[in-house]
């Protein structure tokens, strides 16, 4: 039986930084979900397949279930909450409204957390970069091709 | 007013129903800002982890909790004994022998598949409650496992349920019309010894759970859930708890998908109440992946054993006869009612008067099926549609045509099936011709030549599915004769609150099918408000006194059931608005009364008017000096009730569900006979759901469907091994399409309006199973150049499809062809 150890840990998530006990084992997703109560970020697996946990730590891209919130110290975060300027939603979230390109809404913060990290990198990707964007975020319910639909048109 | 009185509604000029309305719920979605049940916290709330089997089969010779009860941070445990002792065997839907299984929240005596939970421990960190869980000591005496239905019942198999004296759960058989005449005027008899659809799940993102709070004072229990279909699982959970079901108020809001797969999580709710008792303190669950996999909800697996079809040379179809047989997993959590449900697609889309089903259940050592998106439909559809298209390659006949020539015409409708089940409209011919033209049919031999000078095999297939869609639960009495259920109900109320706010509850848990947004559409039109001054309320919840008995959301009926209540609940609140007008304008006749503007006025002075928020004022807040006969609430509830009548048992005939929506998909693909790979190179899915009221959901659930049937034709199967173990219990294992996996698709529409719907409308979305039987027609097609085996699993990975290329009389032997 492992004997939890523990850690006293800053994060900047969206803006606001927090300071925080955690347990050396507690993964990124959880202490973001649970400690910080900041649930826009799903679970939706538990073997890093699904991408609905997917943040941006530093600038990258990453499943944050694939993490230990001890590796984010002195990280700065973005979630799917800080996507929005107060009431304004982002163009990729409104362009995701607009074309259908959620229906549950669980998986949408991740896709739209890898759509954001894509057209940061690459403002105007064509179809494949769209889709090899995207490989990382399983949808059950849309069959992506709204999604591609979605973040071609907030592309341009 | 009585729910009977007619309402004269004048249609708006551009009414929002049959508009691409923006969701409501997106902007919520959008932002992280949706309320899923892991989302929830209650002060002090423990975290429930369950201890689950690892043997397929065994019996339990002693279980011990107690180093995981003094592991640090635990609150509490819960075991099978304790189960035993506090509840009695949920209700079975079954007659004897599946009616005598004893199924409880956790495992008593003995496991029957693997992931079974037998011990629940809750903890203050869902860390600690696995840790603990790790703890707890459970013996076992293994038991050989049983894991094919075709020889669960032979001689020497072990028995899963002792109580039912062997592996049968439920036998039926139906048989309508003459078989021996359409035999005998048959010219050829087509024999198929087994076919074999296979079992997996639409795996929703979000996997099931529940926050349970207990009221000592009151002893009634909360459950925030996922759960998709709260009528069924209260009615289950009260007798099992020797509760009333007031004691059980279930409280829903965003569901991350469901797809049938969040009915049957009563046993885990079971298991939440009892130690929110226990304990004294707020339970959350959340169910791992692996444990969904391992436990929750597979679709039916189903054979069709010594098939035989009546066909004339010209390939008219006459009849067939099969033996189905469903290998129900260890329990019977929602079954045996997929023996019945299929019979509601009994002749498929095709003329066929006589038909025989020999159906058989049986228990296995796998996880419990219950409804899986198409539930048992799709599976008899991808019967229907391979006999289809075996009769065509063994008869040498154009699939195209054999379907045209049996396909139930337009003319026909509405068509009483020979069951006595009445398809609506549709025009199926059309929806084909519609389909074939988006893949350029007419390209098609060019496009196989030009395949062929790539070393790739083309082959085209159709896959043409009905949705049938609201339920007549009096279905359930041809599993069941002693079952007293029968028709179907949803409830909607629709109120105007004291600042004119126009209020709208449901009895329905969507899981993404737009719910919020369609309501509003139908209230507008009737209300001639904008869509944005309608509230609907997220998700259900059993205070608001807006369900029924058979709420929720499943079966395809949504736009039937769902929005017809909200149209009878609009409809009796705009009579009340006229009432009111006219006792506030002097006693001017209602009839000289109009909606419009967010108000009620006067038609020839339209400077009379009074706006909603007075409507609403006068009623809530300022009522004196109303006249004493004034009878409006402005708080209106409409139960929707279709017209059904109870089916004959001894016959098994009669009207099994309300609307049958149609869908006919086309895929093409290439196959690479080197490997066996192949890839869809084009696709059309052309959907007809009746009146849609509004579009862009519609084609969202269209999508959606063909995808994971898509994922299920190719990839998705709960596999295995003789040991009862699941060889796919996550997403590296059971592979869900992703994004670079999609086809091009191209996708088209007709709208045949219901005549028995209130709006014309049908229910919809469950109608993918067309891809799953479009793939395996096109494999077989694409496979005719090399040894033309016959397709006879539903599931064709690359590896399958390889061996039929290596060895096609394998699966080629299991169809003979006889002169009658």
């Amino acid at each position: 039986m492992s004997v939890a150890t523990g850690k006293t840990i800053t994060v900047t998530i969206n803006g606001e930084t927090y300071e925080r006990d955690v347990e050396a084992r507690k993964l990124l997703i959880h202490f973001i979900r649970d400690d910080l109560d900041l649930t826009g970020s799903h679970i939706g697996c538990d073997t890093g397949n699904c991408g609905a946990c997917s943040v941006i730590v530093d600038g990258v891209l990453v499943k944050s279930c694939m993490m230990l919130a001890v590796q984010a110290d002195g990280a700065t975060i973005e979630t799917v909450e800080g996507l929005a300027e107060g009431d304004q939603l982002s163009k990729l979230q409104q362009s995701f409204s607009d074309m259908h390109a959620l229906q549950c809404g669980y998986c949408t913060p991740g896709m739209l957390m890898s759509a954001t990290a894509l057209l940061r990198a690459n403002p105007h990707p064509n179809d494949a970069e769209i889709r090899k964007a995207l490989q990382g975020n399983i949808c059950r319910c849309t069959g992506y091709w709204n999604i591609f639909e979605a973040v071609k048109a907030a592309s341009e | 007013m009585s729910a009977t009185e007619t309402v004269e509604v004048t249609v708006p000029v551009v009414p929002w129903s049959g508009q691409s309305v923006p969701r409501k719920e997106d902007k919520r979605l959008v932002q992280g800002q949706g309320v899923f049940i892991d989302d929830m916290k209650r002060h002090a709330m423990g975290y429930l982890h369950f201890v689950r089997s690892p043997y397929a089969h065994a019996h339990i010779t002693s279980i011990d909790v107690s180093a995981a009860e003094a592991h640090p941070g635990v609150y509490g445990t819960l075991t099978g004994e304790e189960v035993a002792s506090l509840t009695d065997p949920f209700f079975q839907i079954a007659s004897v022998p599946g009616a005598n299984v004893k199924d409880y929240a956790l495992a008593v005596g003995k496991v029957r598949h693997v992931g079974e939970p037998i011990v629940a421990v809750v903890a203050e960190t869902r860390e600690a409650a696995r840790d603990a869980s790790e703890l707890v000591e459970v013996e076992f005496e293994p038991i050989d496992a049983v894991t094919d239905a075709r020889y669960a019942q032979d001689d020497g198999v072990p028995t899963i349920h002792e109580d039912c004296g062997g592996n049968l759960m439920w036998h039926g058989v139906y048989e309508w019309g003459d078989l021996d005449a359409a035999f005998a005027e048959a010219d050829k008899v087509v024999k198929i010894d087994e076919l074999h659809f296979h079992r997996f799940n639409s795996t929703p993102l979000e996997c099931d759970g529940a926050l349970v709070e207990y009221n000592r004072g009151t002893g009634q229990w909360t459950l925030y859930t996922n759960n998709q279909f709260p009528g069924f699982a209260a009615i289950m959970m009260g007798p099992a708890m020797r509760s009333g079901l007031d004691k059980l108020r279930f409280v829903t809001q965003d569901i991350g998908g469901g797809f049938g797969n969040k009915i049957t999580s009563h046993p885990q709710l079971v298991v939440c109440c009892l130690l929110a008792r226990k304990l004294n303190r707020p339970i959350q669950w959340t169910e791992w992946r692996t444990d969904f996999h391992l436990s929750m909800s597979h679709g039916n697996e189903r054979w069709f054993l010594a098939t035989e079809v009546a066909v004339k040379n010209d390939g008219t179809l006459l009849g067939f006869r099969t033996r189905a047989l469903d290998d129900a997993g260890a329990y019977l959590r929602y079954e045996p009612l997929g023996g019945v449900i299929w019979a509601q697609v009994t002749p498929g889309m095709y003329k066929w008067r006589h038909i025989r089903v020999d159906f058989t259940q049986v228990a296995t050592n796998k996880a419990p099926v219950s409804p899986n998106r198409g539930y048992s439909r799709m599976q008899h559809l991808w019967f229907t549609e391979r006999v289809i298209d075996i009769v065509a390659h063994e008869l040498d006949l154009d699939p195209v045509e054999v379907r045209k020539r049996n396909y139930v015409t337009v003319d026909d409708m509405p068509y009483e099936t020979p069951n006595g089940c009445v398809y609506d409209s549709g025009d199926y011919a059309r929806m084909l011709d519609i389909a074939l033209e988006l893949v350029d049919y007419g390209s098609v031999a060019e496009r196989r030549a030009d395949a062929e000078a790539r070393g790739k095999l083309l082959g085209i297939g159709i896959g043409s599915t009905l949705d049938s869609g609201t339920n007549n639960f009096g279905q359930s009495r041809l599993i069941n004769p002693e079952l007293q259920f029968s028709g179907n109900n949803e409830v909607a109320t629709v109120k105007l609150d004291i600042f004119g706010e126009i209020v709208v509850t449901l009895g329905t848990t969507p899981q993404g099918q737009g719910h919020e947004t369609t309501a509003a559409q139908v209230v507008a039109d009737i209300l001639r408000c904008s869509v944005d001054d309608v509230h609907v309320r997220a998700g259900h919840d059993s205070y608001w006194n807006s369900h029924a008995g058979f709420s929720g959301t499943y079966a395809s009926q949504f736009a039937v059931t769902g929005l017809s209540a909200v149209k009878g609940a609009t409809e009796m609140l705009a009579a009340e608005i006229k009432k009111l007008a006219s006792a506030v304008f002097g006693g001017v006749p209602v009839e000289a009364l109009e909606l419009a503007d967010g108000g009620v006025r006067i038609k020839e002075s339209p400077d009379a008017f009074l706006p909603f928020m007075a409507c609403g004022a006068i009623i809530n807040a300022n009522n004196a000096g109303l006249p004493d006969d004034l009878d409006v609430t402005l708080n209106c509830r409409y139960v929707y009730r279709p017209p059904f009548q109870v089916p004959d048992v001894e016959t098994k005939f009669g009207n099994l569900t309300l609307t049958y929506a149609t869908q006919i998909h086309v895929a093409v693909i290439e196959i690479d006979p080197e490997t066996g790979y192949y890839d869809i190179v084009d696709y059309a899915a052309v959907d007809d759901c009746g009146k849609r009221i509004n579009p862009q959901i519609v084609e969202g659930q269209v999508m959606g469907a063909t995808a994971q049937a898509l994922g299920a034709a190719v990839h998705e199967h709960f596999a295995y091994d003789e040991d009862g173990n699941l060889l796919t219990p996550n997403f590296y294992d059971y592979h869900v399409p992703h994004a670079l996996d999609m086809p091009p698709l191209r996708t088209g529409y007709v709208e045949s309006p219901s005549p028995f719907t209130p709006l014309g409308t049908k229910g919809m979305g469950e109608g993918g199973g067309a891809g799953i039987h479009a793939v395996c027609a096109a494999v077989q097609d694409a496979l005719r150049p090399r040894g033309g085996a016959i397709v006879w699993d539903s599931c064709n990975p690359y590896h399958r499809v390889w061996q039929m290329i290596q060895n096609p009389a394998e699966a080629g032997d299991k169809v003979t062809v006889e002169s009658a």
